[in-house]
């Protein structure tokens, strides 16, 4: 088993974004390292921007993400629904 | 009433397609190949460059969006912080000297990475590759400049930060970062991304970003960490450009897997060796701790490394060569890399100190199989020369790794007390080594590490004095004249941190006499 992570400012524009992730991905854990929120899940981690619009009530560009990204490992496939992380081993 | 045009949008991916290789075209009264010259001489065999895949898809109209949401929010905080005095804010004025270093030894790779890049993303023969770089090119320059302007901020303040430029081209342990800049882009373009965006960005850059980024801000630099974070934003479009390079190649061709290999060797150990003076950085010079080098190394590198070469094993490419004894490594180089910056803190432009009780307790406790035994020992015995007024300050010049560029200070693998040598003799003149890895890197390519422009040896050249100075002349001072040289200011930037001026301006704007702010 691989893990996945990815990291973001810990701020108010990253909330949803956290919340949706530790709704959508069961086995994902959040650390949070001064000034950060880093979120680790085993083999693949999973964005999807429904679930970020039904928390805040608006509409989200999944690219929007790159303002307050900090760091990330896997493979990424993004579209305009979704953004993953995965290893294919 | 005008008929409503339903126009669909289309997606991320056509749309990406659309924005980037649907505008490139390729050339008909030229052949592509003179076009683009420069991608094929390094063995690297392609294609078919439609198979460059791009991850986040990010084209340039969106690129400049978010770019400019991230420039507004960061000028946001720089200006709020410079009208807010926020330097006094810091813990410690200790803690500048990580600053110093940051501004002399990492800004100006950043703007090198903007020229590296700028370079590659004309020559790469397919447009995916192209646009990439030509982002983190943009980048690059981006992370150069908010940089030199955060930091100027400090420079109002502090010593040892007026002339990052200069010091940065002369200073003999800042021949260490340029070195490694220069040898990653006077490679091809292949070899460029392989060095940068994936040895550096994917495997190691998030020691540098991450963990540094949040000590400055437990340290209460608010300003760094905005800065830090922000730069960070891009480098994970860096780090996927990395990782897509590297798959890219090893999916055209199986004559390419070799190729990549070495280079892999290559750019980690180079990168490695680079970061000791961070992990020196976060063990030693931030005064409120957050995360040991160790734990660092342990989350960022060993666990993510893992599962990123188990990943890569499928193509054949296995873990870097060096990756055992740099793992080994993570008990010791913090250790060994300032406790030779204490020695030569005559020569650098920042302040050393010996560390206080309190720091060697949470250093005991970070490294129990080797702080206790080997380096603690160590400053219990300068700290008591030094209170005896014998504090002793190294003013002869290093033997210094042909490759990386750093003084023999590392020790053999297995037996931290012993100093590692290797040599090896190239046209009848011989070269010295830190390791094995460096001393394989220069057997690779002899006729670039030959090049080297080492500090010590141009000193004794005679090639780091301003012009005019005499060395015959009666009572010279060769270091005196080098750090003329280097533009840094004898007695204010350099020395202990205890008695410096930085330490009784800092202790006056705090309101508080130098011995109330000594703990």
């Amino acid at each position: 088993m691989s893990n996945v992570f990815i990291a973001f400012q810990d701020n108010e524009d990253s909330r949803p974004i956290i919340e949706a992730i530790l709704t959508d991905n069961a086995a994902a854990q959040a650390t949070y390292p001064t000034g950060l929120v880093k979120i680790d899940a085993p083999d693949r981690l999973v964005i999807r921007r429904e679930s970020i619009e039904e928390l805040t009530g608006r509409p989200f560009d999944l690219q929007q993400i790159h303002v307050n990204l900090v760091t990330l490992s896997g493979r990424i496939d993004e579209d305009d629904d979704q953004l993953s992380l995965s290893w294919i081993n | 009433m005008d008929t409503p045009v339903i126009k669909k949008k289309i997606g991320l991916k056509e749309r990406y397609a659309a924005m980037t290789r649907g505008l490139a075209w390729d050339t008909t009264y030229q052949l592509m190949d003179k076009v683009f010259p420069y991608d094929k001489y390094e063995g690297i065999k392609i294609h078919d460059w439609d198979k460059w895949e791009d991850p986040f898809r990010l084209t340039m109209d969106a690129y400049w969006k978010y770019q400019g949401e991230k420039e507004k929010k960061l000028y946001a905080v720089i200006e709020a912080f410079a009208q807010n005095n926020g330097q006094l804010g810091v813990t410690d004025a200790r803690y500048l000297s990580a600053l110093k270093i940051f501004l002399t030894g990492v800004s100006p790779l950043e703007y090198y990475a903007y020229r590296g890049f700028a370079h590659v993303g004309r020559q790469f023969t397919g447009a995916g590759a192209r646009v990439a770089c030509q982002m983190q090119s943009i980048d690059e320059l981006r992370h150069n400049q908010t940089q030199t302007h955060a930091l100027s901020h400090y420079n109002k303040y502090f010593n040892g930060m007026h002339s990052p430029k200069h010091m940065y081209d002369r200073v003999w342990y800042l021949s260490v970062p340029k070195s490694f800049f220069e040898d990653a882009y006077t490679g091809g373009p292949f070899e460029f991304l392989t060095a940068v965006s994936f040895s550096f960005e994917y495997v190691l850059t998030n020691l540098l970003f991450v963990p540094f980024m949040s000590g400055a801000a437990h340290n209460g630099d608010l300003s760094t960490v905005t800065f830090g974070f922000s730069a960070q934003s891009d480098e994970s479009r860096h780090m996927t450009l990395g990782i897509e390079c590297i798959k890219f190649m090893l999916e055209q061709d199986p004559d390419n897997v070799p190729i990549v290999q070495r280079w892999i060797d290559k750019w980690f150990w180079r990168g490695y060796r680079l970061l000791s003076i961070v992990a020196m950085m976060q063990d030693y010079m931030l005064p409120k701790r957050v995360m040991s080098w160790r734990e660092s190394w342990e989350m960022y590198v060993e666990k993510n490394g893992e599962s990123l070469f188990r990943d890569l094993a499928r193509y054949g490419i296995r873990k870097p060569k060096g990756w055992t004894q740099a793992c080994e490594g993570k008990d010791h180089i913090s250790h060994q890399t300032f406790a030779v910056f204490y020695n030569y803190a005559a020569a650098a432009a920042f302040h050393t100190w010996v560390p206080e009780e309190k720091e060697m307790a949470w250093l005991s406790e970070k490294y129990p199989e080797t702080f206790d035994s080997l380096y603690k020992p160590r400053w219990d015995y300068w700290r008591e020369q030094a209170a005896k007024g014998n504090r002793f300050y190294q003013k002869t010049l290093p033997m210094l790794c042909q490759t990386c560029q750093i003084p023999m200070i590392f020790t053999e693998p297995g037996d931290a007390t012993k100093i590692a040598y290797r040599e090896t003799e190239h046209k009848g003149d011989k070269y010295h080594f830190c390791s094995d890895h460096c001393k394989d890197i220069f057997e690779n390519e002899p006729e670039k590490y030959v090049q080297a422009w080492l500090p010590p040896q141009q000193i004794y050249q005679g090639n780091c004095f301003k012009e005019g100075v005499d060395p015959s002349a009666e009572g010279f001072d060769p270091l005196l004249a080098v750090l003329d040289y280097y533009n840094l200011k004898v007695g204010r930037d350099n020395f202990d941190f205890e008695g410096s001026e930085d330490q009784k301006n800092f202790a006056t704007w705090c309101g508080d006499s130098v011995e109330g702010v000594k703990k």
